[in-house]
């Protein structure tokens, strides 16, 4: 009873509960109680997310800087390999384990434990070598006793170059940021530092760079597009307005694909915007104009699909905008143009920051318009991860670009949730 | 009065057109033009007298652009509905739709959603059965609609859940667990789905009894893809409808005796039923029109309607695509239809609406 | 109440629908392929007699190519991929990566004329895990009714100045070097050496970049007949049966150009830990015998692997076309052509593709 003794100085004691207790504490209890209750409320959903979408995206950030190959392929190997010191050629003790993990791994065809998995590992760090480890792995049983380096030499000249030893110790340590390098454009040079990769082959962060500088466009074209249609649906009667609204929720709730089909039957060169102008006379049938699998046809569809995202918020803070105070600002003398700069405007910005950014987070992100519509030159980063991942295998550079995307995405969230707030997400 | 102030206008709008008709001599242009432009037109009334000419042309064109917009808007998802009638196997207007000639139009890619992947779609016999199992199309909308449903099903009672928590004023660390809830909305599919193909596959592998291989193509973790990605938006709706709703109710109830379980299924159940409602509908239709995580983790047996209108459009691009873009325009129409009364209803039950 | 109604409900239509998707059949076999023409003429010449013989049931799957699929459902345990008709370097790769099961040569059947299996495929086209059935060729074609005096090498279609007019390639690096090397002069026979040298590189990369601006880029098969048909490209690279079957099948006026051909192998695969691995490999012996790769070369003009086949080679299955000189392999089409190296590839699309796509989104 600490409380009341301390409370006790002050004059006056303490207002008592009816089972005797302190109606401070009481209350305190009370409301710890309340607050568990609110949030065992959340606890399903926040276990469900942990395991079926935190886990996930964890593994994915584990991936792209865990890598085993090498261990996996050649265990003793990977772990001899590190106390060599990068000068000139390994030891012959080095060169004998790894002719006789060869030799064991050839024969393992159990899947991410064979020549075939290293040699693409090596092959991403040195173009051109893959086919080195396939042809030396055939022969590697013949090797019966040493000098295993001699022999090895023999087999292969090309063993002889001590970056091939110095990239095998590397790909042994499973743990590794080369994904990294490779997602930024840059690589390990001969003598182990960091450059950057040819131009000619610098894709990442071009591409990155151009996902963000084309989401910041198909933003801005939303905002422009957006803010007359918010404005009048705002300014229009109830009823009326509710009727428009459909048209701009109707695009909200068809099918992506639908209406990318969509953009598609009216872009492409034989299409239906095509056909009109040839038909009017606009453009000859030889001049088709090519709108579609190019980076316009990306825009154009994108802003359509995104359109909504930015209406939505726009029209919901223009909604709550007292129309009197641009009477005010006229009956007082201002003009149009100045009474909706200093008057009108200023008032819209949370619809604006909260529609510019939810559409600029989900463009950044975009993957299907683009892969259908972008044909050269409208390649999203998405496009790149997911070739990555479905396509070339290189699994753990999909990985690391995800990262990369993701941080990026996550940055802007934090901003939306400081400026605007999650909470006020709402639709139609 | 109104007629009198309106007709030099009107005057202006038929000499504008019949010259627009005149230059171009096209019918379908000159209809387009005097959609553009008498739309807007007709829609000028609420100025007030005292405008002066700048005013009326500039409010003129603003509705101009507005107008345009809306076309922009909804055009090319009503221009499918006549292209899946065409009768050739074009992605545009033929010369003969054009002209309304009847055999110009076919429903023949409406019969192609049923007959495409039969083994005999001329066959008589077990002509329904083969047609059920066998049709491309009608095992990506079973898989589909199956999907849709279990995955809403799970997203809305864990999201309605933890909307109410989230609703309380004494929720602890509020913004922190709303913005992880709502994430699954804002990481970008790729990420999710990149994610959820490393950690289903491999990593789950001998977790789950009954999924010694994991959940890669498994249809449960398709469904646990989906109903994450459905969780946002019923935590958005639940949460909306509960945002005006007046607390004192809950006291009232308890004062007038009744227990926890009462006050939820008479008091507050019939509050949130609208939001609950359109948070499934949103979540359905995520589900239905999600194409990534089902790339990612189907199997070709599970693939989804839009994942084969995904591989059609990137392959071979047939009208077919077009007739079940159509029938899923009308399905979203229907939605659409059933969120906006219930959004209204919401707002009278909770009188923020005058109607 | 109403919304335990509703829930109710929900998860009864829920549980039907789980019970009518669950019914999928097993114990069919998946054969899995490229489809289109390609697919329709292996279930004429392999499914159907096999189904007629055996009373297997046979499921038919396509798909675009690549071995991420495969490696996807070996890594999962879940294999439903019994077979599957693959380019040779993904054969290779995925067999180096032990996704594959391994096929013992000496259990092939002998050819018709009794002579045994390893002599009686061409060289090269029996792998530890791969059994080829087809050659086949990626070429270009026009439509001969929109271009008069058509192209005749693999520099016209290089050449905007004489034939102008839209392009299709194949989006990838693979195959568009070759071409571009080819007609900028260098003889076919030593592509892949000007291609082992980073000038070489560059030297294709420059003759792309005359006609980048003009290109469309497919990734489908079926597309490029498509592509010609709808008049989106003047000219376009194509695999060889596909141009052939829209000619054949459905008399569609477009002439192949077969000087500077790539040609290639399909081949049939089984994966590690097919469901019905032992069915797939009797399907795979039945479908390779000489009779039906004879006979699906009289459904799409690819060459089949075995040399007993050859003289079986006959007319097309329903018009008075000789298949003889429309194959890959026909002496006359070899002229100028070159076979795909798959080590080369192996070594290096990684970071030819990696460049392809920087150039691309230049």
């Amino acid at each position: 009873m600490t409380d009341v003794a301390m409370s006790a100085p002050t004059n006056h004691a303490p207002l008592i509960a009816a089972d005797g207790v302190p109606l401070k504490l009481k209350l305190a209890r009370t409301t710890r109680r309340m607050k568990w209750r609110a949030f065992l409320l959340t606890v399903p959903l926040v276990l469900f997310l942990l395991i079926a979408f935190v886990m996930p995206i964890g593994e994915m950030l584990y991936r792209s800087m865990h890598n085993p190959t090498g261990s996996n392929v050649m265990p003793q190997f990977s772990v001899a390999i590190q106390d060599w010191d990068g000068e000139g050629l390994p030891s012959e003790e080095i060169f004998k384990i790894f002719v006789e993990d060869m030799t064991a791994a050839k024969k393992n065809r159990e899947v991410g434990k064979t020549i075939g998995n290293l040699a693409t590992r090596v092959n991403y760090e040195i173009p051109g070598s893959r086919s080195l480890f396939t042809r030396t792995a055939r022969k590697t049983k013949n090797i019966k006793e040493g000098p295993y380096k001699e022999a090895l030499l023999a087999l292969d000249q090309k063993w002889e170059n001590p970056v091939l030893w110095r990239t095998l110790q590397r790909v042994s340590k499973d743990y590794t940021l080369a994904f990294y390098l490779a997602a930024t454009d840059r690589k390990y040079a001969e003598n182990g530092d960091i450059v950057s990769a040819d131009p000619l082959y610098q894709i990442y962060l071009p591409i990155l760079f151009k996902t963000i500088w084309m989401s910041a466009l198909i933003t801005l074209f939303c905002f422009i597009i957006a803010y007359p249609v918010s404005y009048l649906l705002s300014t229009l009667p109830l009823r009326t307005s509710n009727l428009l609204m459909i048209l701009v929720l109707l695009p909200f709730w068809t099918s992506l694909l639908v209406r990318t089909s969509a953009w598609i039957a009216m872009l492409q060169t034989q299409g239906v915007i095509n056909n009109i102008m040839v038909y009017l006379g606009v453009i000859t049938d030889e001049s088709r104009i090519q709108m579609i699998y190019n980076l316009t046809g990306t825009i154009i569809a994108m802003v359509h699909i995104l359109l909504p995202f930015m209406i939505l918020p726009l029209y919901s803070v223009m909604k709550t905008i007292p129309p009197t105070y641009m009477r005010a600002a006229r009956s007082m003398g201002a003009s149009g143009t100045y009474s909706f700069i200093k008057v009108y405007f200023p008032q819209t910005i949370p619809g604006i920051a909260a529609g510019t950014l939810l559409v600029f987070i989900l463009a950044i992100g975009y993957y299907i318009t683009p892969a259908l519509v972008g044909g050269s030159d409208g390649l999203l980063i998405s496009n790149l991860i997911a070739d990555h991942i479905k396509k070339t295998l290189n699994w753990s550079l999909g990985a690391a670009l995800g990262t990369i995307l993701l941080v990026v995405v996550l940055v802007f969230y934090w901003i939306y949730n400081k400026l605007v707030g999650v909470d006020n997400l709402k639709f139609g | 009065m109104l007629e009198k102030t309106k007709t030099p206008g009107f005057i202006a709008l038929l000499v504008a057109t019949l010259l627009f008709l005149i230059l171009t001599r096209s019918f379908a242009g000159t209809f387009g033009f005097l959609i553009v432009f008498g739309i807007p037109y007709f829609a000028m009334n609420d100025l007030p007298p005292y405008a002066t000419l700048q005013e009326k042309i500039g409010k003129y064109a603003f509705l101009s652009v507005c107008t345009i917009i809306f076309i922009f808007l909804i055009l090319p998802i009503l221009v499918i509905i006549p292209l899946s009638f065409n009768a050739e196997p074009y992605f545009t207007f033929t010369e003969g739709m054009m002209a309304l000639d009847p055999s110009a139009y076919s429903a023949r890619w409406y019969a192609d959603i049923l007959r495409f992947g039969m083994t005999d779609p001329d066959g008589t016999e077990n002509w329904w059965n083969d047609m059920w199992n066998n049709a491309t199309w009608i095992r990506a909308m079973r898989n589909s609609f199956f999907l849709a449903l279990v995955s809403t099903l799970l997203a809305v009672v864990f999201g309605t859940l933890a909307a109410l928590g989230l609703s309380r004023p004494e929720m602890p660390f509020r913004s922190l667990i709303t913005s992880l809830l709502i994430s699954p909305m804002i990481v970008p599919l790729v990420i999710t789905a990149t994610g959820m193909f490393f950690f289903y596959g491999r990593t789950m592998q001998g977790i789950i009894p009954g999924y010694e291989n994991g959940l890669a193509q498994t249809y449960l973790g398709l469904t646990l893809a989906h109903a994450t990605l459905g969780v946002p938006f019923v935590i958005i709706t639940v949460t909306a409808t509960l945002s005006g709703f007046d607390r004192s109710l809950i006291r009232a109830s308890q004062g007038l005796g009744a227990n926890g379980w009462t006050t939820f299924t008479k008091v507050i159940m019939p509050l949130i039923t609208p939001g609950m409602i359109s948070g499934a509908l949103f979540a359905f239709i995520t589900s239905l029109d999600e194409v990534v995580a089902v790339i990612f983790l189907a199997d070709v047996d599970q693939r989804t309607i839009p994942r084969q209108m995904f591989s059609g459009l990137r392959e071979q691009i047939s009208p077919t695509i077009l007739a079940v873009a159509t029938i899923l325009v009308l399905m979203s129409i229907a939605l659409l239809t059933t969120v906006e009364l219930l959004r209204r209803r919401s707002e009278r039950l909770r009188g923020l609406s005058p109607g | 109440m109403k919304l335990t109604k509703l829930l109710a409900s929900t998860a009864v239509g829920a549980a039907i629908a789980l019970g009518s998707v669950a019914a999928h059949a097993a114990g069919d076999l998946t054969v899995v392929s490229w489809g289109g023409a390609y697919t329709k003429s292996q279930v004429e010449a392999y499914h159907k007699p096999y189904i007629a013989k055996t009373g297997a049931n046979i499921k038919s799957e396509d798909y675009n190519g690549g071995i991420a699929e495969i490696k996807a459902q070996v890594e999962a345990g879940n294999v439903t991929w019994d077979i599957v008709d693959v380019e040779l370097s993904d054969a290779i790769r995925a067999c180096d990566e032990g996704l594959l099961e391994t096929i013992d040569h000496s259990s092939l059947p002998a050819g018709d004329d009794g002579t045994p299996a390893t002599d009686d495929f061409l060289a090269g086209t029996l792998y530890d895990c791969a059994v080829a059935n087809i050659v086949w060729s990626t070429i270009f074609a026009y439509d001969k009714t929109k271009i008069e005096n058509g192209p005749k090498t693999m520099a016209d279609f290089f050449d905007l100045g004489k034939f102008p007019g839209k392009r299709g390639l194949r989006k990838g690096a693979k195959v568009n070097l070759e071409f571009a090397l080819i007609a900028d002069g260098v003889a076919a026979a030593d592509v892949y050496k000007v291609m082992e040298t980073p000038e070489g590189i560059d030297r294709a990369f420059a003759k792309l970049d005359t006609i980048k601006k003009d290109v469309v880029w497919w990734e489908a098969g079926a597309q490029p007949p498509q592509m010609l048909a709808d008049g989106e490209v003047a000219m376009t690279t194509a695999y060889n049966g596909r141009v052939f079957n829209a000619v054949a099948g459905e008399g569609k006026p477009f002439e192949i150009v077969w000087d500077g051909q790539v040609w290639d192998l399909d081949l049939w695969v089984i994966p590690k830990g097919a469901k019905n691995k032992d069915t797939a490999l009797d399907f795979l012996k039945f479908s390779t015998e000489t009779k039906q790769l004879a006979a699906q070369a009289s459904y799409i003009s690819y060459g089949p692997a075995r040399k007993s086949s050859a003289p079986l080679v006959g007319k097309f299955h329903n018009k008075d076309i000789d298949m003889g000189p429309q194959m890959p392999t026909s002496p006359a089409n070899l002229a100028n052509a070159v076979q795909n190296n798959f080590e080369f590839w192996a070594d290096n699309a990684d970071q030819l593709n990696e460049r392809f796509n920087a150039w691309l989104a230049k």
